[in-house]
């Protein structure tokens, strides 16, 4: 049965996902700060997530917020248990955040605030990913609490999600710059994603072959008959997504990588899904036992389907006002 | 030395600690928000250039203050679960709505229309700017709405109800919405922005006037500041008046501890000075005036008034913090009061721009707002405790399942990253202000990038002189 609970859980992904995918391109922009090589291929590369970076990190607080506000019980069990990665988040947001603005304020230095946009963009994709890897993996729960140890959400399996997400997001970020940069600073970018590529289509196929293994369970739901039926087309479209996205990479056609590599993205996250439905902390509690009472849910939802569909709007015009390639010559405000 | 400091503690004063750090910004940026919009008004409604440099010059400001109220905001939303889970559990299913309902009709709105703000001035349309800049205006004010229903809702909740496993469970989404404090706490708040920026507007004004009387955009900052001095001042005690008044009805201690006053009592004194001693419950030193606080407080000098024996001892909060913030709070607010006469007084006299004494006290009274906004937080805050949800939760049930060093660890990284990162951003500011807005004059004949300097504009040392 689909009620309010579900649906709530189906909007939740969506802006989950939707954050993973616009953050997880400017967090990967900051991840490539490292490897361009002049100044002036940095200022474009800012200038590239500049007008857009906030927007897309509200994504995060809605998603942090839904959580709190629609399954109170999963956010008060999640955040205790996985409460180092998510302060090392927080905190590395801060540095990455301010140093949009610092790094023009503060000119003599700016390899400073370069520094801490690169830093602060790796430690926070990187919780994310420890994040991600500790929540699959399962949490310890008695009663309406975590029942877990400190470090808990400290093993191979969350490290190496840690690791394919910024992967992951250094694909976004590298693949968003050879859509949105000309001449010699696309150049580096294809290379940068090209490497990402490899490396991030490589932990998929890890992450897919370990994630069974954490639990029968698991197990049970991909390689089961007749489930294996209703899942099998999310390897297949895989498979097709990072075709396009190596063919889009060799032969240098600017605008098809960063789609394929959302859809990438898109095909992961719904085997995630897969693999966690109809649990919001996987394994322990349910969606409907952490659900808010209907009329929480209710009185959100309204205000939900009127909002998202303006948000989506206004959003897109913000990215339609700076579409097309940086103009290297345009500056800051 | 960890031991004699349980979670809870450290939990508190890491939420002190940041949530004190996050307001500041946004005090700061709802006033600038709306200022930036009346002035891109007045830029295009008159075509006056002073208009112009003086919008382009306050919104680099803004851009960094409304950076770092992002990024500490982001903080706060998250620490409601990982340090005050409990609390989450069971206030979740009332005040996580509504602050979902701030982030889908505030911060995406200031968000997405921030960067056509910051950077679209040569990509849009006149028109289409000054509506981004509306809608940032907007969305502060908005975001401002619905964190201080969900904060008013804690002090004097309304409209719940509580569920077998002792969640608090929405009965009433209007009564909760609209619950007996929030009306005022909205209005006094909002008031404590716009007076907190004008103050910095003015600070920043007299400072360039110091330094040449004839600056054009620092006469029209200065007076345009010193004309929301002068109104919105008075209508703030006023509001603060009414809020008090309020609070008298739903939260009578908390009053008492403002106060002072430790016995019930008819025809109270409004005590002036005093140092409240919590165990032996009295003043020492007090000095106080007959009869006042009763006519403040119930309009009549015979009234009766709360005392803080009223109560049990464990359920009275910590009366000298309360005791002192309030005074330091309505302290300022007299002085702003006092200000905005003195320049009402010296525009009649035709002295506004010469009289450099007056000058002076504008520019020390710059950062009064943010004092003051502290301070009244503080007041409404620790006077609430021992609780959570007033009357019904306590902070020491509301705390998460954590360990003492998990929270001294992350508690000692905030504040080194808040003190680094902030202190940064706060001098970058003040250099912004201090190089004030002439260097946007430079710009005449030139064609204009983009709202502002260009980096290659920002490279030029001359934009930051030399400590
Ligand atoms: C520029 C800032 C500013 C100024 C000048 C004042 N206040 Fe204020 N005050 C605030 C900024 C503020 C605040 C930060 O906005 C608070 C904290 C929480 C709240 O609702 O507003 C506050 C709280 C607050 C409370 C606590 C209410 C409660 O907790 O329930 C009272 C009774 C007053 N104020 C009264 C006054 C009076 C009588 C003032 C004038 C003399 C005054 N305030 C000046
Ligand atoms: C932004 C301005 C605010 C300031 C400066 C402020 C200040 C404080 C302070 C000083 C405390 C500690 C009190 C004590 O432990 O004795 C506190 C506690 C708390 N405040 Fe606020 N507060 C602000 C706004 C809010 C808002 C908007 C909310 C709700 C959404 C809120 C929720 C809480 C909670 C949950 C605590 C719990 C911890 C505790 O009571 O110790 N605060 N705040
Ligand atoms: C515990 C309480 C609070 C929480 C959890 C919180 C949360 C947040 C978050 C997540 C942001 C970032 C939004 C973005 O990305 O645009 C933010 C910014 C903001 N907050 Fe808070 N906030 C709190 C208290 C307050 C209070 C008391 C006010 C004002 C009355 C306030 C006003 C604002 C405003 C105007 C912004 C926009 C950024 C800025 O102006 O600097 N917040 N807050």
């Amino acid at each position: 049965m689909i009620g309010l609970p579900e649906i709530w859980a189906g909007l939740l992904a969506l802006a989950i996902f939707i954050y993973i995918v616009l953050d997880g391109f400017d967090l990967g922009v900051g991840l490539s700060f490292p490897f361009l090589k002049t100044d002036q291929d940095r200022n474009v590369a800012m200038n590239s997530v500049a007008p857009v970076w906030d927007g897309n990190e509200t994504w995060l607080i809605l998603g942090g917020g839904g959580l709190f506000a629609a399954f109170p019980l999963a956010y008060s069990i999640v955040m205790p248990a996985l409460y180092a990665p998510f302060i090392a988040m927080i905190l590395a947001l801060v540095f990455r955040g301010v140093a949009f603005e610092y790094r023009w304020r503060d000119v003599a230095h700016q390899k400073i605030w370069d520094r801490a946009f690169f830093f602060g963009s790796l430690l926070a994709t990187f919780s994310q990913g420890v994040v991600l890897g500790a929540f699959v993996q399962g949490i310890e729960v008695e009663g309406r609490a975590y029942a877990g140890g400190w470090f808990d959400w400290f093993t191979p399996f969350s490290l190496a999600c840690g690791v394919a997400l910024t992967a992951g997001y250094g694909l976004l970020g590298s693949t968003w710059l050879v859509m949105k940069t000309e001449g010699e600073l696309r150049d580096q970018a294809y290379r940068l994603a090209r490497l990402a590529a490899l490396a991030t289509l490589g932990f998929i196929g890890l992450v897919s072959l370990w994630t069974p293994f954490l639990s029968p369970d698991i197990a049970e739901r991909w390689f089961t008959f007749p489930r294996l039926l209703y899942v099998l087309p999310v390897p297949t479209l895989t498979a097709l997504a990072a075709a396009i996205l190596l063919w889009g990479l060799w032969s240098k056609k600017d605008w098809a990588p960063f789609p394929s590599a959302i859809a990438l993205f898109g095909l992961c996250f719904g085997g995630l899904g897969i693999g966690i439905a109809p649990y919001v902390v996987p394994r322990a509690i349910t969606i409907r036992e952490a659900a808010a009472p209907d009329s929480s849910l209710m009185f959100m939802l309204v205000g939900a389907l009127i909002l998202l569909p303006m948000i989506l709007a206004y959003t897109a015009y913000a990215y339609w006002v700076f579409r097309g390639k940086v103009d290297p010559a345009e500056g800051y405000h | 030395m960890f031991e004699s400091l349980d979670a809870t503690i450290l939990a508190r004063v890491q939420f002190a600690f940041t949530v004190m750090f996050h307001i500041i910004f946004p005090a700061f940026s709802i006033g600038l928000a709306s200022f930036l919009f009346v002035l891109e008004v007045q830029w295009l409604r008159t075509g006056n250039r002073v208009y112009l440099n003086l919008f382009k010059f306050w919104m680099k400001i803004f851009a960094v203050a409304f950076g770092m109220g992002v990024v500490s905001g982001i903080v706060m939303s998250y620490q409601f679960g990982t340090n005050w889970s409990v609390f989450s559990d069971k206030a979740g299913p009332i005040i996580g709505p509504l602050m979902a309902y701030e982030v889908l009709t505030a911060f995406f709105l200031e968000a997405g229309f921030l960067g056509v703000m910051l950077f679209g001035m040569e990509r849009v349309s006149r028109k289409l700017h000054l509506f981004a800049t509306g809608m940032v205006a907007l969305g502060t004010l908005i975001s401002a709405t619905w964190i201080l229903s969900v904060n008013s809702w804690m002090q004097t909740p309304a409209g719940y109800s509580i569920n077998e496993v002792g969640q608090f469970i929405p009965e009433n989404w209007f009564e909760i919405v609209f619950n007996p404090s929030f009306p005022y706490r909205l209005v006094h708040m909002t008031l404590a922005a716009y007076l907190t920026t004008a103050f910095v507007v003015g600070a920043v004004g007299a400072f360039h006037l110091l330094r040449d009387r004839a600056n054009a955009e620092a006469r029209k900052m200065f007076s345009m500041a010193m004309w929301m001095a002068a109104i919105v001042a008075p209508i703030q005690i006023f509001a603060g008046d009414m809020h008090g008044i309020n609070t008298l009805e739903h939260q009578p201690i908390k009053v008492a501890a403002m106060e002072g006053h430790w016995e019930r009592q008819t025809g109270a004194p409004l005590i002036l000075f005093g140092i409240p001693d919590q165990e032996a419950e009295e003043n020492h030193f007090e000095i106080g005036i007959p009869g006042l606080s009763a006519l403040i407080l119930t309009h009549h000098w015979d009234g009766e008034t709360p005392g803080l024996t009223d109560v049990p001892a464990d359920q009275r909060p910590p009366v000298v913090i309360v005791f002192w913030s309030f005074r330091i709070m309505v302290g300022i607010g007299l002085a702003m009061a006092a200000l905005g006469a003195i320049s009402l007084f010296l525009r009649w006299r035709g002295k506004f721009y010469e009289n450099s004494l007056f000058h002076k006290a504008a520019l020390v009274m710059g950062p009064s707002g943010f004092i003051a906004v502290l301070a009244g937080w503080v007041t409404t805050e620790v006077g609430r405790q021992p609780f959570t949800v007033y009357g019904l939760l306590t902070t020491g049930e509301s705390i998460a399942p954590v360990a003492a060093p998990a929270v001294a660890a992350s508690l000692i990284a905030f504040v080194i990253v808040y003190f680094a990162i902030f202190g940064a951003g706060t001098l970058y500011i003040l250099r912004l202000m201090r190089a004030g807005p002439a260097q946007a004059e430079e710009q005449h004949g030139k064609p204009i990038r983009s709202a502002g300097t260009t980096p290659a504009a920002g490279l030029d040392p001359k934009a930051f002189p030399a400590e």
